[in-house]
């Protein structure tokens, strides 16, 4: 019996000393939990990196937004995410509306994400930039004839438009941005313009739009730059330049992806030294390079092929607007016969 | 307690899982949802509801034809590489129909090699796969193997004496077959083609990658769009009525049927000509090489620069994970499945008729919305749940036990309840009939179910991706990380694995197959 009672002490004076060896920034045994929106390749040499210089673990798992929100609405105090990462401005804006995130105040993330791309409240921030504009095939298309997206409507353009479908939310960003620019009505008159000048039926990926540029079933089309990007890692000759689109009065529509802490994370701090770390230096610079985006830092550098596309002027409306919108950019769309 | 009762309580038991995600459908309906019902209904839901019916009625009369026509041919004809073919139909079950419907659209439309060959060459013109019969013509691709293995089955233990009774009443092969033998395997021909209906109802992906608009799209469209859950869980409940009708008409039609057999000796193939074989053999061909062996070449194209940089250690855990989610989902399905077939059998009554056929309607249920209606209800009442594997089985019992049920319950209707009396008569327990009369008879239906269940738990996604621990990742949740983004070529790399994997369980099927030789 005494034998016994001395081992188990012995356990516990063990398994003392081994919590009191630990670091004392009690770093080591912290976890981030992340649901995330964003791939994995394009998430997970990140996180390895901020584990290697933090010593924070990050446990992750990825599905589609509207999944992940419901989930943790579900969850509740009892769910384990401390991070929402999405790939658009609508969904964070979607989940901080039904209360799923809390806000941070941040003096790291206020000076390096400009305020346009973090939510007026503080409960999500931008990490990269995805610029959604015009492409076009050089030698069927006057680069100078290019000018808003809204000009795409114009019948000079029928027959020659290609869009992708308005099922996906990079669309339904863009046309609720619009939106906010210059209201429902107008908006819907354009939106109606594109569906008249299309040249095919709406396709089903960004890729598939370039696709038909270059085999010349259509001159122009909107497409998220980095699909482009991707495309011309591999050949080299495409034949689809791209133009820089600016809203009437507004600049290139750059919508994000992004993260912000939920309302019941176990663990705000060490997921907001995981945001900070992102906004910032080579991690920021990664985030955006590896998937040919641009970084929301402005001190970072850009990967030099995006660089070549060069300069723009982006949208001076904070991207919250996107979210507020979405709603009715879908019902416009709708309207329009936009499938 | 008595056994019609014990019945009725099982069948309910099994029905409980869709029952929770139908609880959430129905209260969807007394729930506040703004206008965007009357918005969908005014602008998407009358197209959308017209393409699903078109497209239910030609995948499923399609995939009657043609798996039945397959069937017959392979089970009661011999010709050379019939016992090859016999199993290779099976092959396109191992085809995602989201992966085939993408390999179509990057080969059938306008921008893709052939079509730009063939507009330069002869200044024609084709019409896109993108469009209404494009989609028709992958969702049958991808489902008619389902008649095929079920019908097959059927035909396969239909005794030879019905074809030789009907040879010697002066009736030629063909009349034998098509009034006796077909009649025979029409309650597996239904069951089948209702499954086929069912999947149709609720794909996503194939009708998303050909941006056609169906029930299913409108649904997500209302929910990730317009963040209204509860329009899409409305639009769902819908779906279930039309798959709960489809199921009840199903089974009359299949209780109408009164021919029943037991047994016996398999027909013997007839012999088929040269020139007949050959015709055999090409319209085999033809079939194969569109919904198999062309995909697959091209996702070897995609896939080629990809392989040195993406397969590496983890692959071998993608695939672990698959096959023991997979294997252990399908074992857990077709073992309440075939509880569900025997209470259904024993006690005819209003539950049978009617909670059966519920208890079967979540094949009709969009992954995703029968995900998150399971998931939600779940971790709220039992958080300890979260995290485990728990809850992931409940779900590929709610949406897959149809495709068990199926095969099964079409076995067991082969099966007189004549042999039942007389074994029971004879005093032989209830253990030892299912094992000397019972199984033997329905080994090969059982063998069927877990296939189809194996194969689709292969390619399931929607379910796995919200309710798969941490980390857990399987081939197919790799093939959604790749193609969130638009990274088809990268894809084709797990998408092969997968389809090469779900080979070998079809290739064991057919040693475990009653073969009639």
């Amino acid at each position: 019996m005494f034998r016994s009672f001395r081992m188990f002490a012995l356990c516990l004076a063990m398994l003392a000393a081994s919590s009191l060896a630990s670091p004392p920034t009690g770093a080591a045994n912290q976890t981030v939990v992340v649901y995330s929106v964003r791939n994995e390749q394009l998430i997970k040499p990140l996180f390895d990196r901020f584990t290697a210089e933090t010593g924070i673990t990050v446990k992750f798992t990825t599905a589609d937004a509207a999944v992940l929100i419901e989930r943790l609405a579900a969850e509740g105090k009892n769910g384990q995410a401390d991070l929402l990462m999405t790939v658009d401005a609508g969904e964070l804006w979607n989940a901080a509306n039904r209360g799923l995130l809390r806000p941070t105040r941040s003096k790291i993330l206020e000076a390096n994400v400009p305020a346009t791309l973090r939510d007026p409240e503080n409960r999500w921030v931008g990490l990269s930039q995805r610029a959604r504009t015009v492409v076009y095939h050089p030698e069927r298309v006057e680069a100078r004839l290019l000018g808003t997206y809204e000009d795409l409507a114009k019948p000079e353009w029928r027959g020659r438009l290609c869009l992708r479908s308005s099922k996906k939310v990079y669309n339904q960003s863009l046309v609720a941005m619009m939106i906010s620019a210059q209201g429902e009505a107008a908006t819907e008159t354009f939106v109606r313009g594109w569906v008249a000048n299309l040249a095919a039926p709406p396709f089903a990926n960004d890729n598939q739009v370039i696709e038909a540029i270059a085999a010349g079933q259509c001159d122009v089309g909107l497409v998220n730059t980095y699909y482009l990007g991707r495309m011309l890692q591999r050949t080299h000759s495409l034949p689809v330049k791209i133009h820089w689109a600016t809203q009437r009065g507004d600049g290139t529509h750059m919508n994000i992806s992004g993260a912000g802490i939920t309302r019941h994370a176990r663990n705000p701090l060490a997921a907001q030294k995981l945001l900070e770390w992102l906004s910032a230096g080579e991690a920021q610079q990664l985030f955006a390079s590896s998937n040919m985006e641009y970084p929301v830092n402005p001190k970072v550098e850009i990967d030099p092929l995006v660089q070549s596309w060069g300069r723009y002027t982006p949208s001076r409306i904070n991207i919250v607007e996107s979210g507020r919108h979405q709603a009715a950019a879908v019902r416009v769309m709708d309207r329009a016969g936009w499938r | 307690m008595q056994a019609p009762r014990r019945a009725s309580l099982i069948i309910f038991l099994t029905a409980a899982p869709t029952l929770l995600v139908l609880a959430g459908l129905i209260g969807a309906w007394w729930s506040p949802a703004g206008d965007a019902l009357q918005h969908q209904w005014r602008y998407l839901l009358p197209e959308a509801t017209l393409n699903t019916v078109v497209l239910v009625v030609i995948v499923s009369a399609g995939s009657a034809i043609l798996g039945t026509l397959l069937a017959a041919l392979i089970a009661l004809t011999e010709f050379p590489g019939r016992r090859f073919f016999s199993w290779a139909l099976l092959l396109p079950l191992a085809m995602p129909g989201y992966v085939l419907a993408a390999v179509f659209a990057g080969s059938l439309d306008y921008a893709s090699p052939l079509y730009t060959l063939i507009r330069e060459q002869f200044g024609w013109q084709l019409a896109s796969v993108r469009s209404l019969p494009g989609a028709a013509l992958v969702l049958t691709l991808t489902l008619f193997p389902y008649v095929y293995l079920i019908a097959k089955v059927a035909f396969e233990s239909a005794a030879s004496r019905y074809t030789e009774a009907a040879t010697l009443l002066g009736r030629t092969r063909l009349q034998a077959t098509r009034e006796i033998l077909l009649p025979l395997a029409t309650p597996a021909i239904l069951a089948a083609t209702a499954l086929v209906a069912m999947e149709t109802l609720a794909d996503f992906g194939v009708v998303a990658a050909l941006n056609v608009d169906t029930l299913t799209t409108t649904l997500y469209r209302a929910w990730y769009g317009m963040f209204s859950l509860v329009t899409a869980q409305q639009i769902a409940g819908f779906l279930v009525v039309i798959a709960v009708v489809l199921l009840m008409l199903e089974h009359r039609a299949r209780s109408a049927v009164r021919f029943r057999e037991y047994g016996g000796n398999a027909a013997h193939r007839q012999r088929l000509s040269a020139w007949q074989s050959a015709a055999a053999l090409s319209f085999i061909g033809i079939i194969l090489s569109s919904a198999f062996l062309w995909p697959t070449v091209h996702l070897i194209s995609w896939a080629r620069e990809h392989f040195a940089t993406d397969i590496d250690s983890r692959y071998f855990g993608y695939l672990t994970r698959s096959l023991l989610l997979a294997g252990s989902g399908a074992l857990v399905v077709v073992s309440v499945a075939s509880v569900l077939a025997y209470a259904r059998r024993s006690g005819p009554g209003v539950a049978g008729r009617l909670l059966a056929p519920v208890a079967t309607s979540g094949y009709a249920i969009p992954g995703t919305v029968l995900a998150v209606g399971l998931y939600v209800p779940l971790t709220q009442t039992l958080p300890w749940l979260q995290g485990t594997l728990v809850i992931l089985m409940i779900a590929y019992l709610a949406r897959f036990l149809a495709v068990s049920h199926a095969p099964v319950s079409a076995g067991l209707a082969r099966l007189p309840s004549a042999v039942d009396e007389a074994a029971t008569l004879l005093g032989s327990s209830v253990g030892e009939r299912l094992q000397r009369i019972h199984w033997p008879m329905l080994r090969g239906s059982v063998a069927a179910a877990f296939v189809l269940t194996f194969v689709d738990l292969m390619k399931e996604l929607p379910i796995t991706l919200l309710t798969r621990p941490f980390g857990f990742e399987t081939l197919a949740v790799r093939v959604f990380e790749l193609t969130a983004e638009g990274e088809w070529e990268r894809a084709a790399v797990p998408s092969l694995v997968l389809v090469l994997v779900g080979l070998w369980p079809l290739k064991w099927l057919a040693g475990k197959m009653p073969h009639a030789s």
